[in-house]
């Protein structure tokens, strides 16, 4: 599939396109099909997200998974700071990236 | 301390309120972001892998009590309750949000800070000796100069906008604790009869080209320093391969036109420069030198240090450094404890390291290039006090310039550029060589870790280095031995095929083994390495 992500104008927090929204979690993401470059241009335009672009990702038995490891990290957080991570509680975190 | 005059800060606090206005055109919607990117660069505000990060200037590593204090404050108001330490000598905050970047900034200011020149094509932060002014060698205090060149540096019209970035570093020992020779420009202080002047070195830099800088004058006179770098920057800004973003580094310039016919161009330039007056009025330097003046230091104070404490006496040999002034020591806190995150220190290890600075360093603290912090004027006789605050903070290992003191750029788990992660893997190696004695038996031994070819790690330059790469998708490192920052500079040589994590770090066990096995009486690694050649290691890692 392919999914699209990008930085909250304000928060710079990273953030996934959910279909009609952005969403903090990889997990909502919708996919976007062709329709990529059209959003991306439509959302940056409209300032809800900077630098957005658009990955491939599968679907997974733990869920949405982006296919490049600095999709993951961005999707998780710091590995060495689980704490600050979206999964403090998880400390097996960040195994899901590698 | 250098302090700022009405100049330093008006154009500062102009700068504030100027990005201000911009912040909030951008969040109005009336910037896009391709208009805005540019500027809030020129602010040291960098969109990151998870957050905007602020890359915050500490002009040639130099920081009081109370700029240190700021700096936790602006960790725990506006961050997630730490900061980086990086290469540069600067600090960045990993979790800012747009709107509060002009309110940071306006903070800072009350403490003479700012984010100015920490990115961008223009001359960035003037690096320089930790030791600086208290260094027993020292030809004459670098700081002056150092200083003299950020205000030549800040805002200079002509070089606002050159091919690439720019760093400049001023040193004034034999001993390079700056890795002078790897910024695009380098100066060592000398003396030449009663005479100081610089011997300078142009074109040195690491990233996807390494070189070491070669020297093109073996003396400038004082007066005429600034005129001569203004000739430098000048051929540079007219020859610099603006074409292509890969070879625009001054080093590329130096290489593809020879160093001799790159003095020539620089000696013409220097010729027409010296008589247009634009060096800086003698009065400036004058005026500058005095805040870099000995401080009160206590006269009389004995020299003993109490070692009963083993633990204590551990990091003193380790930490502690000799300072010119007697009774007096230089102290160097490490951040890299085993299994940390080198160079991160939180909110409470920033103010508890200001607490230390007010109270037993005359105010006054320096950051490392390689992302350490010092204590440039403790007494002897506070040592033990210092040493057990530290310890109860988590501050006082005591691995400086071991294997254990690893320099690591934040890699994939903070920047954009990055192909692999820096941090996991300094952190598995600090703790399979965690022994103390362990440590202290390998030695000097210096290892630097880059996430990427841009080389923010230093691995050129580490006796081991390690160059994190993409392999479809897959983190890989490459090894290289054989690198110096320091005088005896030189650039790491690939071992071969790159590793997994885990394959590094055994790797790296390999090779220390060969150095225990194969070292003559005294040398350092660096010293093996260079005297047996790169066969031996070799066959270990590969087999
Ligand atoms: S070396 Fe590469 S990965 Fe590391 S901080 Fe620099 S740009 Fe980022």
């Amino acid at each position: 599939m392919k999914i699209l992500t990008g930085n909250d104008l304000g928060t710079g927090d990273v953030i996934w396109w959910a279909g009609d929204g952005w969403s903090r979690l990889v997990g909502d993401s919708a996919d976007v099909g062709d329709r990529g470059d059209e959003l991306v241009r439509a959302e940056e335009a409209a300032q809800r997200v900077v630098g957005a672009y658009v990955i491939d990702a599968t679907v997974t038995d733990e869920g949405i998974r982006p296919a490049h490891i600095k999709d993951r990290i961005r999707a998780l957080g710091p590995t060495v700071r689980p704490d600050l991570s979206l999964k403090p509680n998880d400390a097996d975190a960040g195994n899901w990236v590698i | 301390m250098y302090r700022y005059d009405s100049y330093d800060q008006s154009i500062v606090d102009a700068r504030v309120e100027e990005f201000r206005d911009q912040v909030q055109r951008r969040l109005a919607g009336h910037l896009t972001e391709d208009q805005f990117k540019p500027l809030r660069l020129m602010n040291g505000l960098y969109l990151q892998l998870h957050a905007y990060m602020l890359r915050i200037a500490i002009p040639y590593g130099t920081l009081s009590a109370r700029q240190m204090r700021k700096l936790g404050e602006v960790a725990r108001k506006y961050d997630r309750g730490y900061g980086h330490f990086t290469t540069r000598t600067n600090i960045q905050f990993n979790w800012i949000k747009l709107a509060d970047a002009p309110d940071i900034l306006a903070e800072l200011a009350t403490v003479e800070m700012h984010a100015i020149q920490t990115s961008g094509n223009c001359i960035r932060n003037i690096s320089s000796d930790q030791y600086a002014g208290v260094a027993a060698d020292e030809v004459t205090d670098p700081r002056p100069w150092a200083e003299l060149l950020r205000q030549w540096s800040t805002f200079h019209p002509e070089f606002t906008y050159l091919p690439r970035k720019f760093k400049i570093c001023v040193i004034a020992t034999a001993e390079d604790r700056s890795a002078m020779r790897l910024h695009d420009i380098g100066l060592k202080l000398v003396k030449r009869g009663d005479e100081i002047g610089a011997e300078v070195y142009a074109g040195g830099g690491m990233g996807r080209t390494p070189m070491v800088g070669p020297q093109i004058r073996d003396f400038v006179p004082e007066d005429e320093v600034i005129p001569y770098l203004e000739a430098c920057l000048r051929v540079y800004n007219r020859y610099g391969r603006r074409d292509n973003k890969f070879k625009a580094r001054i080093k590329i310039l130096v290489h593809e036109l020879g160093v001799e016919e790159y003095k020539r161009q620089v000696e013409e330039e220097f010729a027409q420069m010296k008589v247009l007056g634009l060096n800086p009025p003698r009065e400036e330097l004058d005026r500058i030198r005095p805040f870099f003046a000995n401080p009160a230091y206590e006269q009389g104070l004995s020299d003993e240090i109490d070692r009963g404490d083993p633990a204590f006496a551990l990091w003193v040999d380790r930490q502690v450094a000799t300072h010119r002034q007697p009774g007096y020591a230089i102290v160097n806190i490490s951040l890299k404890p085993v299994g940390g995150i080198p160079g991160d220190a939180s909110a409470d290890q920033i103010d508890l390291i200001a607490d230390l600075a007010e109270h037993y360093s005359l105010d006054e603290l320096r950051v490392t290039h390689a992302q350490n912090l010092v204590l440039p004027h403790v007494k002897k006789a506070d040592l033990y006090a210092i040493w057990q605050k530290l310890d109860e903070a988590g501050l006082a290992e005591a691995n400086l310039d071991l294997i254990g003191d690893i320099i690591a750029c934040p890699g994939l788990d903070y920047c954009s550029l990055a192909n692999a992660r820096s941090i996991p893997l300094a952190q598995k190696l600090s703790e399979r060589f965690a022994s103390p004695d362990r440590q202290k038996d390998l030695g000097e031994l210096k290892l630097k870790i880059s996430g990427c070819i841009n080389a923010c790690g230093h691995h050129h330059a580490g006796h081991i280095g390690i160059l994190g790469v993409d392999r479809k998708g897959v983190e890989n490192f490459q090894l290289l031995l054989g690198g110096s920052g320091a005088e005896d500079a030189s650039l790491g040589q690939i071992t071969g095929p790159g590793f997994s994590e885990d394959g590094v770090v055994d790797a790296i066990e390999k090779v220390t083994d060969i150095y225990l096995a194969e070292r003559a009486q005294g040398e350092r690694f660096l010293d093996t390495y260079r005297r047996i050649g790169m066969k031996p290691f070799k066959e270990a890692i590969y087999g």
